[in-house]
């Protein structure tokens, strides 16, 4: 308990992941939420890559991360942009409304 | 080591906290408020355990770029009106278990996955360091960064560029009924395209408009 070991790193990690996919599952809102849950899965997965880089004493996962984060950037801007385009054409994010491709 | 135990309590605590309200909460505004203050504790989290130069970089482009482009995009968008309505039709409700359900799962096989690999012991060394050899986080990141990486490194540049070349298309429209300035317009114009010489009879007004 008192020990702080890779483990707690890896349960956080765990915990701020099933966080993200309840929020996209429960999600009766915007997408915006939907995309700030991606942001927090991308985040758990970043928690977990360097928490084993240190433990593990490899740089790598801390290179990846890196690269993680450049990826999740873009994906912000590109996501945003378009939700940006779909109010202007047709005035709602709301989730239960986008129902265009008849999913 | 009682102090690491307890900053990694707090700052983990303050994550799982407001990882939960980033999905709760009504207005998404806060949500977004959340999500910062998601990440700065991370990043703290990140810094205590000796990747110093990646908690950084998460404050700077989470906090400093991406939270805010969440908030420019929420206050454009003008979504305070449509609140969150929890369960609002039976057509949306029915999802709700099934997502809880496939939430907790995923949870569990991640805690079962970790605790399995807790009791497999000496599969390395935990209290190895990167500090050992007298090199910064920072330094060693660098050293590998630029040399090992080099082409991710500007694969990754090329993401980058690409999804901004890519936001601008998407949301860039042309309007119209805006007055703009046209050089090539303006120093193409000649003489007998902006005098002519009328004649007038007498007693006879000229109409000029076409």
């Amino acid at each position: 308990m008192i020990d702080i070991g890779l483990g707690h790193y890896l349960t956080l990690g765990a915990v701020i992941f099933s966080i993200g996919i309840i929020g996209i599952f429960l999600n009766r809102k915007n997408i915006i939420v939907i995309l700030m849950s991606i942001e927090l899965i991308l985040l758990a997965v970043n928690i977990n890559l360097v928490s084993f880089s240190i433990y593990l004493g490899d740089l790598s996962g801390q290179v990846f991360t890196l690269f993680i984060l450049t990826v999740a950037a873009a994906e912000a801007a590109i996501g945003l942009a378009i939700i940006v385009v779909y109010f202007r054409n047709s005035g709602t994010i709301r989730v239960e409304e986008i129902d265009k491709l008849k999913g | 080591m009682i102090a690491h135990a307890i900053f990694f309590y707090v700052f983990s605590v303050i994550a799982v906290v407001s990882a939960i309200m980033v999905t709760v909460s009504k207005n998404t505004v806060h949500s977004v408020f959340f999500l910062i203050l998601d990440f700065i504790s991370i990043s703290c989290l990140f810094i205590m355990i000796g990747a110093e130069f990646l908690g950084m970089i998460m404050l700077i482009v989470y906090v400093g770029a991406v939270a805010v482009l969440f908030l420019f995009v929420v206050m454009m968008l003008n979504v305070a009106q449509q609140k969150n309505q929890w369960f609002v039709s039976k057509d949306s409700s029915r999802h709700i278990p099934i997502g809880l359900l496939i939430s907790v799962i995923i949870f569990f096989e991640l805690i079962i996955v970790i605790g399995g690999w807790k009791y497999k012991p000496d599969l390395f060394n935990s209290a190895k360091s990167l500090l050992e050899n007298g090199v910064s986080n920072t330094h060693s990141l660098g050293q590998v960064l630029y040399t090992d990486y080099i082409h991710v490194f500007q694969i990754s540049g090329m993401i980058l560029l690409i999804a901004m070349i890519g936001a601008i298309v998407l949301t860039f429209r042309q309007r119209e009924g805006v007055k703009k300035q046209s050089y090539l317009k303006q120093i193409s114009r000649e003489r007998t395209e902006g005098v002519e010489v009328l004649e007038v009879a007498s007693n006879k007004g000229v109409k000029i408009d076409d």
